[in-house]
């Protein structure tokens, strides 16, 4: 762990000393909008309001929000399928998504891609992807159509330490060195690859980030639990994205304190308890920023409480938003399917495109 | 009028697209400085450059996926399969990601992707580089499907296909890049999803696509002249979107459908057709449609063999006159 450096005072790192104290309380305030969000859902998924998976990021806020809140105007995002998180960090709001979880019209994806499906492309969001592994060629896609076109940006493309093993992965960092493709690959390792822990799965040495070297690629790691690490760590990625159109492979150690899924039906085997509550105790993120904050005297406890009842109050309002929203019609299964059928009027194609006898 | 190759007629209309769209950038194995495996884009590096055609590695999950990735940011990537057997190895990137991700985002994105590169058996290479999965990836709505016969076609297809904002999948043949046929220099068009009759006829039929076309021509010939059979010969074009108004026009017309393919029999893209034209024709039909198929086994490499198990002009012939 060679590269880990948590005793450094990252508050006064230069990404971070430039913040105001509304922005610290932003960012506190979006990690906690996250936490509320995700019990909540849990809530709504155990009272069968939510099919399938639900894979929440209890305890990984600030690498999302941290990650986000370096971004500028041509940054882009794309994750797996632990999305929930990033989603609302980049200004989703609870609404669409927890009206998603429930397959509803109003979800952000009009009840079609559920809870590992998020997508909004209009806030340079892009998913939200099922498979693992599966969206890191697309990141360093992203990465490629920003510096085909000419402009200065980059492409953060999230995946979990379970990816790394995967073939697309590494080809994907092939690419992303040959080509100088301004992709910022993040390792959020939060030790288990569903359940399965990292000494189980990865053979390394060091770290996982590390492995770039193989590709001849900068690599970096730090913790997640301190939102101003992750912050400047990903601003000198971003800084080499943009400045020298080089990727970046940042391995951020944080924790889940849920399952790989709710459906999880082990997650209280493959780990200890006392694991859970020792990292909650020391190292969770909300609670590692508040205390920063306190220290700082920007937060008092009353305006604490006020966020997370503000927030625990939003996200009870997006349960009966989705609640009360319409299914969608059983019309909308053949919508979104193909750019031209959705476009009729500039359809250029002609023929049968799809095959039911009768629907 | 001048005659092209098939593949000088696919660099015409790939070359078209270049110069009308500078989002077009072409990128596949061996495509730049080695002019393309089988040539199709001989000398476009040269006078296209770096930025336009680039080489990929080997590493057909990755590239395809960052052509993905590029085409959702609206980046128009024309990305060649050396053969389209190696589209398995990419295969989530084509499946997962290309046709799902428009529904999956309830239509915010979408692919305007190409992946082109020959689809064929008949090549001495073997099972792993002769598949034909155009059955295979019609199978998976949010694709569309491209099968040109002629270079004619392989011109105003690949121009179509690369306007479409739709993932299209175009499916070449390494045994047609050298055939010509006439094609005009002119920037046409040839749109998606129209069939076309490639020959008329009144007795019979055939319905085919791809290399199978150019075979069932010649065996058309040779039914007209040796057993005063007149054949209506169909080239679908493409499999999907698919022209189910010319398909059931001519049935109802010559009564007898023969449908040839290169794919397996299981699931082939004429299990559908042929369902289509029970559905749609039935009370037309004079005798029940037959259907010819690669024999049904993995692609076989002994040449002789290999000739006989997909379809050929002899076994076209044959089966045509086995319908009453």
């Amino acid at each position: 762990m060679v590269k880990k450096t948590a005793d450094l005072e990252y508050g006064s790192s230069r990404v971070n000393q430039s913040l105001s104290p509304e922005q610290k309380i932003g960012l506190l305030r979006d990690m906690i909008r996250i936490r509320r969000f995700e019990e909540r859902s849990l809530k709504a998924y155990s009272r069968g309001n939510i099919a399938g998976f639900l894979h929440l990021y209890n305890g990984q806020e600030a690498v999302a929000i941290g990650a986000i809140s370096v971004c500028g105007e041509n940054d882009h995002l794309i994750t797996a399928y632990r999305d929930h998180g990033h989603a609302l960090g980049v200004g989703m709001s609870m609404n669409e998504c927890m009206a998603e979880l429930y397959g509803k019209a109003t979800g952000c994806s009009k009840g079609k891609g559920g809870s590992m499906h998020f997508f909004a492309p209009d806030k340079n969001y892009w998913g939200g992807h099922g498979i693992v592994g599966g969206q890191t060629p697309l990141g360093a896609g992203i990465a490629f159509g920003l510096k085909y076109r000419g402009i200065t940006g980059s492409c953060l493309c999230f995946l979990g330490d379970g990816a790394v093993n995967q073939g697309a992965f590494h080809e994907s960092l092939n690419l992303a060195s040959l080509w100088d493709l301004p992709v910022i690959y993040v390792i959020e390792n939060n030790g288990y690859s569903m359940g399965t822990s990292q000494s189980r799965s990865s053979r390394y040495t060091e770290c996982l980030a590390k492995r770039a070297e193989g590709y001849d690629m900068a690599w970096d790691q730090c913790f997640g639990h301190d939102i101003y690490e992750v912050r400047d760590h990903i601003q000198k990625a971003i800084d080499r994205a943009h400045g020298e159109s080089r990727p970046t492979l940042i391995e951020i150690d944080t924790y889940r304190y849920e399952g790989h899924s709710v459906a999880d039906a082990n997650k209280k085997i493959y780990r200890a308890p006392e694991e859970i509550e020792a990292y909650k105790k020391t190292k969770d993120p909300i609670n590692v920023f508040y205390s920063k904050l306190i220290e700082e005297e920007i937060i008092n406890e009353k305006q604490f409480k006020e966020i997370s009842q503000s927030a625990s109050e939003e996200a009870n309002k997006a349960a009966e938003f989705a609640e009360r929203s319409p299914y969608p019609e059983p019309s909308s299964i053949l919508e979104d399917v193909y750019w031209e059928t959705d476009n009729p009027e500039q359809r250029s194609s002609k023929g049968r495109i799809f095959f039911n006898d009768e629907f | 009028m001048r005659s092209l190759e098939y593949r000088d007629a696919l660099r015409e209309g790939l070359s078209q697209e270049i110069e009308r769209d500078e989002n077009v950038v072409i990128i596949g194995e061996e495509v730049a400085q080695y002019n393309g495996a089988y040539k199709v884009t001989k000398g476009m590096w040269e006078k296209y450059g770096d930025k336009r055609l680039m080489d990929a590695p080997i590493s057909e999950a990755g590239f395809i996926g960052m052509g993905i990735g590029a085409s959702m940011m609206g980046v128009r990537p024309v990305m060649e399969l050396m053969f389209y057997s190696f589209a398995y190895v990419a295969w989530d990137q084509l499946i997962n990601n290309a046709a799902t991700v428009r529904y999956m985002s309830g239509g915010k994105i979408n692919c305007p992707i190409v992946v082109r590169g020959p689809a064929n058996g008949g090549t001495g290479v073997g099972a792993t580089h002769s598949h034909t999965p155009e059955n295979a990836i019609a199978n998976m709505p949010g694709t569309k499907v491209v099968c040109p016969a002629t270079a004619y076609d392989a011109k105003g297809l690949i121009k179509a296909s690369i306007r479409d904002n739709d993932p299209v999948y175009f499916m070449e043949n390494t045994m047609l890049y050298g055939e010509t046929w006439e094609v005009p220099e002119d920037d046409y068009v040839v749109p998606i999803g129209v069939a076309d009759v490639k020959r008329e006829g009144s007795d019979i039929s055939i319905i085919t696509h791809g290399r199978c076309v150019v075979m069932a021509l010649k065996a058309a010939e040779v039914l007209e002249a040796e057993h005063d059979v007149s054949a209506e010969v169909i080239d679908l074009r493409s499999i999907r979107p698919l022209d189910e108004e010319t398909i059931i026009e001519s049935v109802m017309k010559t009564n007898r459908a023969l449908l040839v393919e290169e794919n397996r029999p299981f699931c082939g893209v004429d299990a559908q057709i042929s369902h289509l034209i029970q559905e749609k024709a039935f009370d037309y039909l004079d005798a029940p449609v037959k259907r010819l198929s690669a024999i049904d086994a993995p692609a076989i490499y002994s040449p002789p063999l290999e000739k006989y198990q997909i379809p050929n002009v002899d076994r076209i012939i044959k089966a045509a006159l086995t319908i009453g």
